[in-house]
């Protein structure tokens, strides 16, 4: 006997709706019984990392200022996959995208007056996410580099060239030595919302919306389906299959790039340490549960958000260790990916002598 | 049933109306630690909890205290430091350099919350800083590594190039140079406080380029295991690591947080805490030289309690003359570094090998 995964032909609406609520029922019953054995009350446990999350207007934006750059590197993943690009690199195109708007808010204050250069410093964020994502695409399409290998070591290149800035060439001189560079001058500043939370969040819902249009209505959304589904398919109807991969990745890399770019001008106001907590990987889980569809994205995002942020109030409010709160996070986490993968997918017990037939990879 | 939920009714009913009395009776201050690594590291964040267990059980029910563990630094500090201020504690210690800029962010929209912010230099109407003088301790220690070394190398495992951690090593190699002018401080920098990997491997490159004594300025243990399993001698840093580690090493450079946290939130109880910037020494007791291992010779440990008993006296490690890396005198005999050069030190003595990057 052989475990194949199916794809299911259709799935109904009810299983759409019912299979989230019941993963996330055995999520909160899995990660109950482990506080229970760390003998601490779900109960409140659980009443604690919501109320910390979404409970209070302060909590409630610092949910928004994680769900931000989730939405944008989300949307650019969900993208880059809907063509079967696997595009693992969105942690070094937000890094990218955080050094070039950090470039221009550093050292073009004195060309560019007032509120445009937070304009330049955004534009500049987007095109360099954009270059880095075009790299794989360049690779992938002229010379047949795989993609995630390509997107993945990019990230460290990413990651080490912004500290090899803040450590080295734009350390703040009036920093005492400590890493970082100085601090960004104000009008270069995204304006906050509440609390933190920044004008990114309208960005990004306004993108999802856009997305979510251009890809059901353009001819480009139609071609990103077909080559999706099958770019042989796709050559056949005369799609310029090479073209649309380098176009569809320089917007992924773009709205990556734009979550580097407002988390600097948004939040830290300087190029420094912790640009980026691991945004563009969770980026991916993300990209899955909302099953590429950038409407589900934001959505999808906030939950994410609210999990990490009330993650913590199971250290900072029931005193359990930090890593308590990192395997809920984990075991919220889990079943719902499960959840989504037997909802796409149908498990079948097959002789191990019989080929099967039209059999697609698991998720 | 009827009875029942009667009965809880009522039960509820008292609760509620004696329990605003109890609580204004003796609601407790709440205070809270944000720390960088976790207390098990047996270092830096090890000495900030034994602070914290220490006023907890000095103060009773008169305070709450929680932590957390693990912030790293940068923006995100900022959120944890804000959600203790939003769930209403009253006051709220930051213990790392990085978390500076984040408490200044926090204290601004949080004008009834106090602050203490460890190590840094930036203050506020509702945030004081505080610190102490470790190079004081070091000194010492670099008394016994002076005498001690036998390659006339010791190796610095060293955070990042900032005055607090330059001013560690100036006072760490002041003391091997005052017994020992031929030897050498070796610096390499991790750019990190908790990475217990980074630390050991740097640790490592010392003793292979001929260190046969490790110094250090990080939070954990490691380069003092990495030490002893070469053989070698090292000095501890934060906690007293022979504890934890064994007799080689030699003595440490250790903290001792419980009679300031004491002081400072004794004021507070009594409303009459006021901001300020904290900066103790070896005789106020918020720095320490450790009990000292046997491996040290009875001679070299008199030479140590003959100039600790010059430093409580009032004498500053920093007392010319002092030469900088290139054999220059910047500071003629008789003079002292004024605390606001010291503050912002971005020079290495005479005697240290590396650079201030």
């Amino acid at each position: 006997m052989k475990m194949v995964f199916e794809k299911r032909k259709n799935v109904s609406i009810g299983a759409q709706f019912l299979v989230p609520i019941i993963s996330f029922l055995i999520s909160l019953l899995l990660s109950g019984i482990m506080l229970a054995v760390f003998g601490s009350n779900p109960f409140t446990t659980f009443a604690a990392m919501f109320k910390g999350a979404f409970g209070s207007m302060n909590g409630f934006s610092e949910t928004l200022v994680k769900a931000i750059p989730l939405m944008l590197t989300g949307l650019g993943v969900a993208l880059a996959f809907k063509l079967k690009f696997w595009n693992i690199g969105a942690e070094g195109q937000l890094t990218m995208g955080g050094v070039a708007t950090a470039w221009v808010a550093l050292f073009w204050g004195n060309g560019i007056q007032g509120p445009l250069l937070l304009v330049v410093a955004l534009l500049a964020g987007c095109v360099s996410g954009a270059l880095w994502a075009g790299i794989p695409a360049f690779l992938k399409t002229r010379l047949k580099v795989d993609e995630t290998l390509v997107t993945l070591m990019l990230n460290y290149v990413a990651i080490l060239f912004s500290e090899y800035l803040y450590y080295g060439p734009w350390r703040d001189p009036k920093g005492y030595g400590f890493p970082g560079s100085a601090p960004f001058p104000e009008n270069a500043w995204l304006p906050r919302i509440a609390g933190r939370a920044h004008a990114g969040l309208f960005f990004a819902i306004a993108l999802a919306l856009i997305l979510w249009i251009v890809l059901r209505r353009t001819r480009w959304g139609f071609e990103i389906s077909i080559i999706g589904a099958s770019p042989k398919a796709a050559r056949y109807q005369g799609i310029s299959v090479e073209r649309t991969i380098m176009l569809t990745m320089l917007v992924s890399g773009a709205l990556s790039g734009l979550a580097g770019a407002c988390e600097v001008t948004g939040i830290s106001h300087r190029l420094q340490q912790g640009l980026s907590l691991g945004y563009g990987n969770t980026a991916i889980i993300i990209a899955w549960m909302s099953q590429l569809n950038p409407l589900a994205v934001p959505f999808v995002s906030l939950i994410m958000a609210g999990i990490m942020v009330g993650g913590d109030q199971v250290q900072l409010m029931m005193g359990l260790p930090s890593a308590v709160g990192t395997v809920i996070q984990g075991l919220i986490l889990f079943p719902m990916l499960a959840g989504s993968l037997f909802t796409e997918y149908r498990v079948r017990w097959i002789k191990a002598d019989r080929k099967p037939v039209c059999v697609e990879g698991g998720a | 049933m009827k009875k029942l939920v009667l009965g809880l009714l009522a039960f509820a009913m008292v609760f509620a109306m004696v329990s605003p009395i109890v609580a204004q009776a003796k609601k407790p201050l709440k205070i809270a630690f944000v720390y960088i690594g976790p207390p098990g590291d047996m270092g830096w964040t090890y000495e900030q909890e034994r602070g914290r267990l220490a006023i907890q059980k000095a103060f009773g029910n008169k305070i709450e205290t929680k932590y957390i563990e693990n912030v790293p630094e940068g923006p995100d500090a900022e959120r944890v430091i804000r959600q203790y201020a939003t769930a209403g504690f009253d006051m709220i210690f930051t213990t790392s350099f990085g978390y500076m800029d984040p408490t200044v962010a926090v204290a601004k929209d949080f004008p009834n919350v106090i602050f203490e912010h460890c190590s840094g230099y930036k203050t506020a109407d509702n945030m004081a800083t505080y610190f102490g003088r470790i190079e004081e301790a070091r000194y010492l220690t670099g008394i016994i590594a002076g005498r001690m070394t036998k390659s006339n190398v010791i190796g610095y495992v060293a955070a990042f190039p900032i005055p607090e951690v330059v001013r560690g090593i100036n006072g760490f190699t002041l003391g091997v140079r005052s017994v020992n002018p031929k030897a050498q401080v070796k610096v390499v920098w991790t750019n990190t406080w908790y990475d217990p990997v980074k630390e050991r491997e740097a640790a490592v490159a010392l003793l292979d380029s001929g260190a046969d004594i490790i110094a250090q300025h990080q939070d954990t243990t490691e380069p003092q295991k990495a030490a002893q399993e070469r053989g070698k001698y090292s000095i501890g840093y934060d906690s007293d690591m022979g504890k934890f580690v064994g007799d080689s090493v030699l003595a440490s450079a250790t903290w001792n947080w419980e009679t300031y946290l004491t002081k400072t939130i004794q004021d507070a109880l009594d409303g009459k805490w006021k901001t300020h910037a904290y900066w103790g020494g070896l005789k106020d007791n918020v720095v320490q030289l450790s009990s000292i291992s046997s491996k040290v010779p009875a001679s070299v440990q008199s030479e140590v309690e003959a100039a600790k008993k010059k430093i409580l006296g009032g004498w500053s490690i920093f007392t010319g003359p002092i030469k900088d890396q290139n054999g220059k005198v910047v500071y003629a005999a008789g003079q002292v570094i004024p605390d606001d050069k010291q503050s912002a030190m971005d020079w290495f003595v005479e005697g240290v090998v590396g650079k201030v990057q």
